[in-house]
């Protein structure tokens, strides 16, 4: 049986007397991406730290790639990397230089290092810009070398703490193509459900240092139910309601909306049309609503919160 | 590779970086160069002909000023150390299978190459102020080896500044304290012409022992007690300085 990329156990983080972590269990299959969800301030970057070997917890286990990060942290880090939420680029050097200095560290060879380098902005479309100094790159370009960077070593388990946070939507889609291209087990946190959806084969969701709920990016979305239709009427919502009854999920009465569960199908929608007609109510328009993991994350982390993810 | 080849070739790398820090950073370059060599200038030509209108203060000066110079740039190993720990670069080296404490020493190894180029162009510039050492092979070496100690020892304490400073600006203040101390020895002036007090503060100091033991070695004057002084400050400070960085590195990082 190959061990998990990641298991946690209880993991526990507490400064004095606020509690960062609070007993959270995870297990990243090798070879797959997995993304941790939540809002700022959940926890996520702390899980991070503490399985890049960056911060011990203070409670419960963690292992990468079998081996303990307190008691094993040489090996862990032997086959880990990390890019972090601040890019760690190294400004005064061109984006060449940082690789290569990448590779002096992880021990390669002169003509390993060169090979690799080339082969890392090619892969990132970095070339034209090889010899530039990192300090004039814009924002995705840093992360793209930060990236690049980070896989020098040919890193088994890669750790992206929130990496397109602060990214134009094309560098966004830069960095997703590459993490989809890696191949290796990545593990990522992000408050864009969106980026969790594209590419995480699991999700788990924290918030307030708990897991709340996890699983396939599908297998959230059907906690949250069926699809929906949301019907935007002529009128006030009241005749609706008393026409529809106990099939009315939610209802908006300033923005005279009502929405029911259905199956998706044209029967189930002419019904409920039908229904509604024959009530005398008018139906202005119709949409049909499948539920998003903004669903499944403003549901599960208490809806208080308006995540980042929602805005854009 | 050993564990001991690895933690070479970390620190190599390391000091491959600051080095290459040192002389991107135009302006702190041209500022630890060009510092000195306009003091030096001052000194020599300004306040000279008050102080010796013989003419011979230049010879005088020199040691004080190569000490000036050498503190102002391995005072900036407190603003690089501090840069490193207060960007992400740092987690990333922790994150990795090396010595991640190569980093420190790559500091201080730019800052040794950085004084070494300050050093002898100000070395330079006196010559053609009329500088006239009177030192043979051995001196200039042992004064080499003296200055390279002394160089070390301010480079580590300038590294702890670094690690104990929350900002940069705090990094930076060190600088003021390495460049206000030579004022107080005699670096400038001979001690006996100070006022008690500051003239017990001077002889009290590394760098009057330090300045009287270049100066003996450069120019024949008496050494004495100041030699083994000069030598016992600087291993003391780099014993300490580096003990101390150790300790406040691992609290640093220990996230």
């Amino acid at each position: 049986m190959d061990d998990p990329a990641v298991r946690t156990v209880g993991l526990r983080k507490a400064y004095g007397r606020t509690t960062v972590l609070d007993g959270v269990d995870l297990e990243v299959a090798a070879g797959t991406v997995f993304a941790l969800l939540g809002p700022n301030g959940a926890g996520k970057t702390t899980v991070v730290r503490i399985l890049a070997t960056l911060l011990p917890p203070s409670g419960g286990t963690a292992e990468v790639l079998g081996r303990d990060v307190v008691a094993d942290p040489g090996a862990v880090r032997a086959g880990i990397s990390l890019t972090g939420q601040f890019a760690a680029v190294d400004e005064l050097l061109t984006a060449e230089e940082n690789l290569l200095m990448m590779g002096r560290l992880w021990h390669l060879g002169r003509a390993e290092r060169r090979r690799r380098a080339d082969e890392l902005l090619a892969l990132l479309d970095l070339t034209g810009d090889a010899r530039r100094r990192v300090k004039a790159f814009s924002g995705g370009m840093r992360r793209k070398v930060d990236l690049a960077m980070s896989l020098v070593g040919r890193p088994r388990v890669l750790f992206l703490d929130e990496p397109t946070t602060g990214l134009d939507p094309r560098s966004r889609q830069a960095v997703w193509d590459v993490v989809r291209s890696l191949g290796v087990t990545v593990f990522l946190t992000t408050q864009y459900l969106e980026e969790a959806d594209r590419l995480a084969d699991r999700i788990a969701v924290l918030d307030a240092g708990r897991v709340v709920a996890a699983g396939t990016a599908a297998e959230l979305k059907r906690r949250v139910g069926t699809e929906q239709v949301e019907l935007v009427l002529d009128e006030p919502v009241d005749r609706a309601l008393a026409v529809l009854g106990g099939a009315v999920l939610r209802s908006d009465a300033a923005r005279r909306t009502v929405r029911v569960a259905t199956d998706g199908s044209a029967g189930d929608l002419r019904r409920v049309l039908a229904g509604l007609a024959a009530g005398g109510v008018g139906v202005a328009t119709v949409a049909l609503h499948r539920p998003t993991l903004d669903d499944v994350f403003l549901g599960l982390t208490g809806g208080t919160r308006e995540p980042a993810g929602a805005a854009r | 590779m050993t564990a001991l080849g690895r933690a070479v070739s970390d620190s190599l790398t390391m000091a491959h970086r600051s080095v290459r820090h040192s002389l991107r950073n135009l302006e702190s370059l041209l500022m630890s160069v060009i510092l000195p060599v306009v003091l030096l200038l001052m000194f020599v030509h300004v306040f000279g002909g008050a102080i010796d209108p013989a003419g011979g203060y230049v010879d005088y000066v020199v040691p004080g000023i190569i000490l000036l110079c050498t503190g102002y740039g391995a005072a900036s190993t407190a603003v690089n150390v501090n840069l490193d720990l207060t960007e992400g670069v740092m987690d990333r080296f922790r994150s990795m299978p090396i010595l991640s404490s190569a980093v420190l020493t790559g500091h201080v190894a730019a800052s040794v190459a950085r004084n070494a180029l300050a050093t002898t162009l100000v070395v330079g510039v006196a010559h053609l102020a009329g500088f006239r050492p009177r030192a043979g092979v051995a001196d200039w070496l042992a004064a080499a080896g003296l200055l390279l100690l002394y160089v070390l020892a301010l480079s580590w304490v300038a590294v702890c500044a670094g690690l104990l400073a929350r900002t940069v600006e705090g990094a930076n203040a060190v600088t003021f304290v390495v460049l206000f101390l030579p004022y107080l020895s005699s670096a400038f002036v001979p001690t006996e012409t100070l006022r008690p007090v500051l003239r017990a503060i001077a002889e009290a100091q590394p760098i009057t022992p330090v300045t009287e033991t270049l100066r003996g070695l450069l120019l024949g004057t008496p050494i004495g007690s100041y030699g083994p002084q000069a030598v016992a400050w600087c291993l003391g400070l780099l014993l300490g300085a580096y003990a101390l960085a150790s300790l406040l590195f691992r609290r640093r990082t220990a996230g």
